[in-house]
């Protein structure tokens, strides 16, 4: 039966550490010829540069060939076809289809349609699980475990899917503590706090930084978005409270890091860049190697 | 008011021999229970009343399928839009057992989604909720998992 990578939670803690494993094999040796005759399909129905550069790195380096869509407005969707006939096309021809979609559950109907596996690149606000896997890697690479963390969410917590699914995916490891920075308008959803409770997991909400950073291990930053305000004024008051400078990290810990999904406008100062826990661009590197990982390990490589 | 009195007033749609009665359906989704059970395609005898009155629901709606015998898995995807449906099983015009409806814990079809950017609500899919709260009612979307609950639904 083909396996797909559609949502965080299609995987269980064992496929979690195994994806982690592979993704520092492939960190200290890049380049395996494993996809060598193989095509992926790598269809970006909505622009994500980052994401899709990520993704054709990977192939690349797992000597995969690619075919694609980068730019949705010249391929066969602007002239009406269905996401239907598309995924039924392109699994014709490709072993495996890399998918970015803007509806959600586009991908888990992708994966429905298509007789190869599909992997999610993400679909509009639901899931995008292999920046959450890139994230635990990162996260297991800088502390040296999952367990026992205390993870700070700063931003925007209510649309922030990437957010949703850390949060998901690190309830699975040992005793962590999560703790939420947001404006009142753009809170930790409840669905995912009742989640908490009923496993009996800290968390605690706050209205801007404190003091309380000191405690962190994992600082994970956000973009807040002045779209995602019904009022405008609103935005103006909370845009520079979410800032991360470098000087509020002077009485932190020594093992914390900033992680970001990227790209970044504002919400951390460059001033953090030189900062040794400043940790997302290296974030953004261990992309390829855990996108390298999941590839190999849905295709039965590794 | 007496057995007999009751059995008269449900005489307003006429009594069948062998066959089922669903009763206590919603006035406003008569038809809609008629779509869901595909009784607009069967070949047997149908009679229906309905904006009859009702204690519990104001105005209801009652069916009598002649020589029809719901499935559970079948009759229970009522249950959404009549959550208290009752059934008479009718053999030789008598009442021989009574049955209610139950949600199932999968609704396949029916509903729409409540997300607007849900892809079942842009292409022609047949929606799949997994039922995770039945009063209020919350389902969750198989392919976008946003939960449509209670006031929200809406039928397909």
């Amino acid at each position: 039966m083909k396996r797909d990578l559609i949502s965080i939670t299609d995987y269980s803690k064992e496929e979690y550490l195994k994806i982690m494993q592979l993704a520092g094999e492939f960190e200290k040796n890049p380049n395996q010829e494993l996809l060598q005759g193989k095509v992926v399909a790598s269809l970006f129905f909505e622009p994500s540069t980052r994401t899709r550069l990520s993704f054709e790195t990977a192939i690349s380096r797992l000597g995969g060939r690619i075919i694609g869509i980068a730019d949705p407005g010249s391929s066969s969707t602007s002239k009406g076809e269905t996401l239907h006939d598309t995924i039924k096309m392109v699994s014709n021809y490709a072993d495996l289809i890399v998918m970015r979609h803007p509806l959600e559950g586009a991908a888990r109907y992708a994966a429905e349609v298509s007789s190869v596996p599909v992997i999610n690149a993400g679909d509009g606000a639901n899931q995008h699980p292999t920046q959450t896997l890139l994230d635990m890697y990162s996260i297991l690479k800088t502390q040296g475990s999952l367990d026992n963390l205390n993870i700070f969410m700063v931003g925007d917590l209510k649309y922030g899917r990437t957010v949703h699914s850390l949060l998901m995916a690190m309830t699975e490891f040992e005793n962590p503590i999560f703790n939420f920075i947001a404006p009142p308008e753009l809170q930790m959803p409840d669905e995912y706090k009742m989640f908490l409770r009923d496993k009996n997991i800290r968390y605690f909400e706050h209205r801007e930084f404190t003091d309380i950073i000191s405690e962190a291990d994992i600082i994970y930053m956000t973009r807040v978005q002045k779209e995602r305000f019904s009022d405008p004024m609103e935005y103006e008051q909370v845009k520079n409270v979410y800032i991360l400078r470098n000087s509020m990290l002077a009485k932190t810990k020594p093992n914390v890091k900033v992680l970001h999904p990227l790209p970044r406008v504002n919400e951390i100062h460059t001033d953090v860049d030189k900062n040794t826990k400043a940790y997302y661009f290296d974030q953004a590197r261990n992309g390829v190697f855990t996108r390298e990982a999941i590839i190999s390990h849905i295709m039965n490589l590794k | 008011m007496n057995d007999n009195m009751k059995k008269k007033l449900k005489l307003k749609v006429s009594a069948i021999k062998d066959g089922t009665v669903i009763d206590h359906i919603p006035a406003q989704y008569l038809f809609k229970v008629i779509a869901i059970l595909g009784l607009n395609n069967i070949e047997n005898q149908i009679t229906f009343g309905t904006n009859l009155e009702s204690g519990k629901l104001g105005s209801k709606a009652i069916i009598k399928v002649s020589d029809k015998f719901f499935e559970d898995d079948e009759i229970n995807k009522i249950a959404l839009v009549a959550p208290h449906a009752k059934l008479n099983i009718i053999r030789d015009y008598e009442v021989v057992e009574k049955k209610v409806v139950e949600i199932p814990q999968e609704i396949i079809g029916i509903v729409k989604c409540f997300n607007p950017k849900c892809i079942t609500n842009n292409e022609v899919i047949t929606t799949r909720f997994r039922v995770v709260n039945t009063t209020p009612i919350a389902l969750r979307c198989n392919y976008c998992e946003k939960h449509t609950v209670g006031e929200q639904m809406r039928m397909q």
